[in-house]
């Protein structure tokens, strides 16, 4: 059935004109377009944060980064996506693997809860756990009789940026997972593989190349996470600033030039990021190829 | 999944489990370690505490104490004063009893300030735009009910009041507060539900708009009515608002603290004028202890300290370097050039006080809720 299918359509095929048909000058047009856009909405914005950082020159860029301020906000934002990033993954695998392995009651309300952060404004994860855990909130007073800050210190931070960060793995996973079935793990099961068995041999390789770009989104999200954590930080400078945070108040503070230095820092981690991306991708991409000549 | 046999489905179940109960104990566990950390910092601070009531009982100041830190929860413009004060109080505690302290600063609208403190902010200070915001957080308990009358002049150790910023020349020819109105002219003023300073700016407008009309409140709602109709966008702090005006670009007049208004001079150049309206009001951002927070953390001595500095002659140099209006009458004359002589409005004698005029203005169905309906034009 399969292989008529594919000579009638490959029949038809020769007959056809060639996919890509247009007259060159069209091709190059639209090419055109693609970078002109790019240049103009991505490129132009990137370059000028550089320029602006280097506007009045070399020390000022260097000491708005050795600031003792700017090195404390570095140190949070990367503790709290050292914190958070992992936790979500092994949150993201855990709830990918259930959704898309088993059948249960109450399935579509869990994987309706995994997106509950994507849908839910930033700014309102925030008041979230302000409203529960802040002084008024609802343990606020339990956690004041034991000495315990969790908001406007770095466990709130690290809460709100999970809260928002939660749904990258999960989500990346299980439409691969969803696509692969559970007919490999079944096999292995039928050998004789016991649990942990099974997932180290058989679905964590299948799933490699998702889980670390899922991770590799989740951490850019969680390194420029604005909304949630600024609700949450109390903006002490020192202490509960985190980098996308201390950018807003340099440029308040008309230290223009300091305030687009941070912001080159964030964007050459976020750049950092988009490398490992783009590397994922590309092993991805080859793995792809190598299945299907196989 | 149909064709799983039970054996399967059973060792296949175990993981996930596994892994979620991991990965919850590694939650529990992080954030015990940031709880920890935090609490060592309240022990030290407790500890630091009881150092120094030893050290008073006994009279003798010989042994200098462990470093102590303060949070200070100010509101918006403040953020160059108390850079600069915070350095000068440092050297004079560390002179007077040998300890170093660190002063940690939080800025942001008035009112939002207030609510994070509410809120459980740890603040050992704040110095707030309006007593109000104060206020509200001792009705919460945190701050005892007669700060006020803790230091002298109302707690207020400065004060300000509110100017206009235009673009150089003055293109518009605003000179007083019924230019604000005329068709065409836009209004930069920040929201008065959050911002302090936008609270003064609207007192101001509303006094000068009711001498005019002689008291005449449907004509003084009028007025305010037709006034925000000229504001464009309503940012939530003052410094919001001026780099709304001054780096985007966006309205031809800005209605500004004083201090605020001569700091965008200093640091964007001469790109903007300074008018001084025929009345305004007489500003006075109070401080105050938040006494539960010092008590919690032994730190009551240098807070109550940090804030009566700002009484003495350094003090209020400082304040008068970075635009604000000394209350100490020797410095105020040294610095006379540099503040004009305006007719202003004071908030106890011509409103009849904070706690009335948030529930008349500001609070929700005042009359700031009547005259203002967002994005009408």
């Amino acid at each position: 059935m399969a292989g008529t299918v594919t000579s009638r359509l490959s029949a038809k095929a020769v007959v056809r004109a060639k996919p890509v048909s247009e007259p060159r000058a069209v091709k190059w047009l639209l090419i055109g377009i693609a970078f002109v856009f790019l240049a103009l909405i991505v490129l132009l914005p990137l370059l000028t944060v550089f320029i602006e950082g280097m506007k009045r020159g070399w020390d000022v860029y260097i000491s708005a980064l050795t600031d003792p301020d700017a090195v404390s906000a570095l140190k949070l934002t990367l503790l709290v996506a050292v914190i958070a990033v992992p936790l979500n993954a092994v949150f993201g695998v855990a709830a990918a693997w259930l959704v898309t392995k088993f059948s249960f009651r109450g399935k579509n309300l869990l994987v309706t809860l995994i997106d509950l952060p994507f849908s839910v404004s930033p700014v309102i994860a925030g008041f979230i756990f302000l409203l529960l855990f802040g002084a008024q909130g609802y343990l606020g007073p339990w956690l004041d009789e034991h000495n315990l800050q969790i908001v406007f210190a770095t466990p709130g931070i690290v809460l709100a940026t999970m809260f928002v960060t939660f749904p990258f793995v999960a989500r990346e996973l299980i439409p691969l997972m969803q696509a692969q079935g559970t007919q490999e793990e079944e096999a292995a099961a039928t050998l004789g593989a016991k649990g942990l068995r099974i997932f180290w041999n058989v679905t964590l390789p299948n799933i490699k190349w998702a889980l670390l770009y899922g991770i590799v989104l989740c951490n850019a999200r969680a390194m420029g996470e604005f909304g949630a954590v600024s609700v949450v930080s109390g903006h002490i400078r020192g202490e509960t600033n985190t980098l996308p945070l201390h950018v807003e108040i340099l440029y308040n503070e008309y230290q223009f030039s300091a305030s687009f230095a941070v912001a080159s820092l964030l964007m050459m981690l976020a750049l950092v990021t988009l490398g490992a991306k783009s590397l994922v991708e590309w092993k991805t991409a080859q793995r792809n190829k190598e299945t299907l000549e196989g | 999944m149909k064709g799983c046999s039970s054996m399967t489905k059973k060792k296949l179940r175990t993981l996930p489990l596994l892994l979620l109960s991991a990965s919850l104990a590694f939650t529990l566990t992080a954030c015990g370690s940031g709880n920890n950390s935090k609490n060592g910092n309240a022990a030290s601070g407790n500890a630091g505490g009881a150092a120094n009531a030893a050290a008073n009982d006994g009279g003798a100041k010989a042994e200098p104490k462990g470093p102590v830190e303060l949070l200070n929860v100010s509101y918006d413009p403040t953020r160059e004063l108390y850079v600069a004060y915070n350095a000068a109080f440092a050297k004079y505690w560390k002179d007077k009893t040998g300890q170093e302290v660190t002063v940690k600063q939080s800025h942001g609208g008035s009112g939002k300030q207030s609510l994070s403190v509410i809120g459980g902010l740890k603040a050992d200070v704040v110095t707030l735009a309006l007593g109000y915001d104060i206020d509200a957080i001792a009705e919460k308990g945190l701050i005892n009910k007669d700060w006020s009358s803790k230091y002298e002049d109302n707690s207020a150790p400065y004060t300000s009041t509110i100017v206009f910023l235009v673009r150089k020349g003055n293109p518009k020819g605003i000179k007083d507060w019924n230019d604000l109105v005329k068709p065409g002219v836009e209004v930069i003023t920040p929201n008065p539900k959050t911002s302090g300073g936008a609270r003064w700016n609207y007192l101001a407008a509303w006094g000068y708009a009711s001498k005019q009309d002689g008291g005449d409140e449907a004509k003084t709602k009028d007025f305010m009515k037709q006034l925000f109709k000229n504001v464009p966008v309503l940012d939530s702090g003052a410094r919001g608002a001026t780099t709304t005006f001054t780096e985007r670009g966006i309205g031809d007049v800005l209605l500004a603290w004083e201090n605020e208004a001569f700091l965008s001079q200093k640091e964007l150049g001469d790109k903007f004028e300074i008018v001084y309206p025929s009345i305004s009001v007489l500003a006075e951002p109070p401080v105050a202890v938040v006494d539960k927070v010092v008590d919690q953390k032994g730190t009551r001595e240098v807070a109550e300290e940090y804030l009566k500095y700002l009484y003495s002659d350094e003090g209020q140099k400082i304040a008068a370097d970075n635009f604000y209006r000394p209350i100490n009458k020797s410095i105020a004359e040294q610095y006379k050039d540099k503040f004009k002589e305006l007719d202003l409005l004071q908030i106890d004698k011509d409103f009849g006080g904070w706690a009335e005029a948030q529930k008349k203005h500001f609070a929700d169905g005042g009359t700031f809720d009547e005259i203002y309906t967002p994005g009408s034009k």
